[in-house]
């Protein structure tokens, strides 16, 4: 079992990942290792395509406080508020930072960093859009990876690239290191350290239809639950309005940015019944719901379970210069050329607002006095810190990996100058490789695709856009079902190279864990806010429910107030 | 529609050499050859190893040979390759596992050609500025997903591996052409050792392969151009 002496590890190089890392690389004094199950630069962060928000004010006025505002509300008044400042005023340096280390945004005429308009996102406190979206084309998400990767190139950041994490070290609470399994060989390696950091993004491959990779399992925030770090408002999932039909893949709401709009089967403009000032650039909860309710009442397109979304009245060049990307998706996927045709779409999974719960500086708690885990820290999508409350804002993503990822890896420096080393028990990797030889030796013939694929479809039907109690109580009988067959699985391949069936039977065990959390949250709330509609509770009921939810594996619930400094709840209307 | 897979399958572990397996899949013409590899991988023989994440073309992981073209398996549809299917690792790497190769010369050649943004002088308390024309000059390359089709495909990668190869290129041009950069002097100099851009015989491989339909042939001309000039 090999073993390495780090002072920090980071575990996941997407955009939160290696942002800290650069942080803490320019530290010279401080050995980091960043562990990746895959190479950086195929993360996910590359995916994310319409922009990154900040109120630069390139374009037209803004500021700050309307970009806070607008992230409170969007996450209907679920956010701390002193972290949806931080993120709206952090943002506008960070983009700067972003273009120093050479980001390639695209510019307005005199020079500066050009933006646009995306969902949720308003001038005076609500009154109408307002450009604040900075971006590379649709390839915002991309040149953000890129240039990352390239400037921890340039400062010598260690990456250990395929390294697959699957254990957390804890000694008596105080963080001590991980435990990895290096891909190539099948080798467990222990990675002794005085902090650790997660940043290994989402978990939508819960679900059925998603934007989501396919590697996007949910590890970082099952290995820390079963670590017994509770898990923050995992109710909360977002579906985006406008994925691909039946393959999920994301058309950006920059396409709506843009001009684009979405008709039902009479070709009417639907989002002006459910949101008359912002149309189709409503927050995404909301146009979801309005999708699934037409499709519903019968005005899908040919009566079934899509929409379109109409880019035909805009100019040949915003799609070529503008949307180049989604362009090409639709042409290739669909055999569609959105300039002449309307592209079919539905909700898609899309983005997780819970996670490891974390205070401003990314450091994890572990409980509802906000208690934090010596060492430990969390960034990005795997994180909740609460910046995205109920509902997600476009191009705040972005922002939140970003600003949170580079404040994390900001305290780390800061607890590293005086954090001693903890031993590790006697044999650290046990855990890990029971695990794995677990299911390496089990034979009851069940399949890990088989599993996988029924978790997401139910997960779909039941846990979707709209929930209620019964199917929920029906879900969470389903995953108890699915864990039975999941501890009879037989894989085909028991060798140690590059074992990927061996992967992916590990990997379905988060997606399991995260599923849970998921439905628990969502049958113990009961109430409709953002993202999460309960159609037997459909009112939002800030009496009993302004608060987060923690729950723990061992099915233990605990809540937290929201932090609430300017904006004070009100109706949520667009 | 039934589509007859060939896969060349080499696992070092336990196989002597390369062989190739043959796989009867059913499929949807607008399946993409990662739904049909994974069919194979979750109905048929959950031992075939391949690299994926994204599966629309952007994360750059499945690139490999496709009826004997270099492509990306995620942006290939059936439609497109009728019933005979042949899949191999791609050329010029070493085969790690079935159609995963080792990716590091790949990127070794990339770290070469410092492949960052380099310009030390004070920043401006806001962006940098650059003209939409001047962002232009680098459009192309920048989109670049490190996927490794254009080296593999080029025929004097294969003959000689101390070539920096067409995507290190690419990586060098996004640079060299940012009007922000000030580095341009020590990559020229980079590029116009032995193993560098006069390597490029212009075969075209490249350009006809990759996938985000960069016109790599040109950036590499443009490479040629600037290295000549530096030199008077
Ligand atoms: C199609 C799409 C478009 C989007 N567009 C936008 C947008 O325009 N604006 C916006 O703000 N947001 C957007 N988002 C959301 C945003 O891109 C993501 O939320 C964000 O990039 C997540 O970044 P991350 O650093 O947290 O994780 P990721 O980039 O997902 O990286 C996760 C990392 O963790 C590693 N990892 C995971 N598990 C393990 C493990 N067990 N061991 C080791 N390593 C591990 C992976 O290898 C990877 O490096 C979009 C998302 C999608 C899917
Ligand atoms: S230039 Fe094109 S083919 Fe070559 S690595 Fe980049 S994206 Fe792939
Ligand atoms: S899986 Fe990402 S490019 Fe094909």
């Amino acid at each position: 079992m090999p073993v390495h002496q780090y002072d920090a590890v980071i575990v996941g190089a997407g955009g939160a990942g290696l942002f800290a890392a650069l942080e803490l690389g320019r530290q010279r004094d401080l050995r980091v290792a960043v562990l990746s199950k895959l190479y950086p630069t195929r993360s996910h962060t590359g995916a994310a395509q319409g922009g990154i928000g900040a109120a630069l004010g390139n374009e037209e006025e803004d500021h700050w406080e309307w970009h806070m505002f607008d992230t409170v509300k969007g996450g209907d008044y679920l956010v701390d508020q002193d972290a949806a400042e931080i993120l709206a005023r952090e943002a506008i340096e960070t983009i700067y930072d972003l273009e120093h280390y050479g980001l390639p945004f695209d510019r307005t005429p005199d020079g500066r960093i050009a933006q646009r308009r995306f969902g949720g996102h308003t001038h005076h406190f609500g009154q109408g859009p307002v450009r604040r979206a900075c971006h590379a084309a649709d390839r915002t998400g991309h040149m953000i990876l890129q240039t990352l990767y390239q400037q921890c190139l340039r400062n010598d950041v260690h990456f250990f690239n395929e390294f697959q994490v699957v254990d957390l070290l804890l000694e008596d609470g105080v963080v001590a290191g991980v435990v990895a399994w290096e891909l190539l060989t099948g080798e467990l390696h222990v990675f002794h350290s005085r902090a650790v950091m997660f940043a290994t993004g989402g978990w939508g491959k819960i679900f059925k239809v998603t934007s989501n990779a396919h590697t996007l399992t949910g590890d970082g925030a099952a290995i820390c639950w079963r670590r017994g770090i509770p898990l923050e408002d995992m109710e909360f999932y977002q579906f985006h309005p406008t994925g691909i039909y039946r393959l999920g893949i994301l058309m950006s709401e920059a396409a709506r940015g843009e001009g684009a709009i979405l008709r039902n089967r009479n070709g009417e403009r639907f989002m002006e019944r459910y949101s008359p000032t912002l149309l189709d650039l409503a927050p995404r909860d909301i146009i979801a719901r309005a999708m699934i309710t037409e499709i519903r009442e019968g005005r899908g397109i040919d009566g079934k379970d899509y929409l379109h979304l109409d880019f035909t009245h805009l100019p040949r060049q915003v799609l070529d210069e503008k949307l180049p990307e989604i362009t090409s998706f639709a042409r290739t996927y669909l055999g569609v050329d959105p300039a002449r045709e309307p592209v079919p779409v539905q909700p898609t999974a899309h983005y997780a607002m819970g996670g490891i719960p974390t205070d401003v500086w990314g450091r994890v708690i572990r409980d509802e006095q906000n208690t934090p885990v010596p060492g430990l820290y969390a960034a990005g999508e795997c994180a909740c810190v609460s910046v995205h409350g109920a509902n997600r804002l476009g191009t705040n993503s972005l922002v939140d990996i970003l600003v949170f990822g580079r404040r994390a890896g900001r305290d780390m420096a800061r607890y590293l100058k005086e954090a001693e080393r903890v031993p590790v028990s006697h044999n650290p990797d046990s855990d890990a490789r029971e695990q794995l030889e677990r299911l390496l030796s089990s034979a009851g013939g069940e399949k890990v695709g088989a599993i996988r694929d029924e978790l997401a479809t139910c997960m779909m039907e039941w846990c979707g856009i709209f929930r209620n109690g019964p199917d929920l109580q029906r879900m969470l009988d389903k995953i108890a079902e699915l864990r039975d067959r999941y501890a009879r699985i037989t894989l085909d391949d028991r060798g140690r190279r590059f074992n990927q069936d061996l992967l992916e039977a590990w990997e379905l065990g988060c997606l399991l864990d995260v599923a849970e959390a998921t439905v628990r949250s969502a049958l113990n709330r009961t109430e409709s806010r953002g993202a999460h509609m309960r159609e037997d509770y459909p009112k939002r009921d800030d009496a009993q429910w302004l608060k987060h939810t923690l729950l723990y594996r061992d099915g233990r619930f605990a809540y937290k107030p929201v932090t609430i400094t300017r904006f004070l709840p009100q109706e949520r209307k667009y | 529609m039934k589509v007859h897979v060939r896969i060349k399958r080499f696992n070092p572990e336990k196989d002597r050499r390369p062989y190739w397996a043959d796989y009867e899949v059913p499929t949807d013409p607008f399946d993409r050859v990662l739904d049909v590899l994974h069919y194979i991988k979750w109905n048929l023989d959950g031992t075939l190893a391949l690299r994926r994440s994204c599966a629309h073309g952007i994360c750059g992981s499945d690139a490999m040979l496709i009826n004997g073209r270099n492509r990306l398996a995620c942006k290939v549809l059936v439609k497109d390759l009728g019933p005979r299917i042949t899949v191999e690792p791609l050329r010029g790497l070493p085969v790690i596992k079935d159609l995963v190769v080792d990716m590091e010369p790949f990127f070794s050649k990339y770290r070469q050609v410092m492949p960052w943004l380099v310009n030390d002088e004070p920043p401006p308390v806001r962006e940098r500025l650059q003209s939409p024309e001047e962002r232009a000059r680098i459009d192309d390359t920048t989109k670049c997903i490190l996927c490794a089709v254009c080296t593999t495909a080029c025929p004097i990668f294969w003959g000689n591996g101390e070539f920096l190869g067409p995507a290190a290129l690419v990586a060098a041009h996004r640079f060299i052409f940012d009007s922000r950069d000030r580095a341009a002097p020590e990559r020229l100099a980079i590029l116009a050792e032995r193993s560098g851009a006069f390597k490029c015989r212009t075969v075209f491989n490249c350009t006809d392969a990759c996938p985000q339909g960069i016109e790599i042939t040109k950036a590499i001309q443009d490479l040629k151009r600037a290295i000549v000039l530096s030199r008077t």
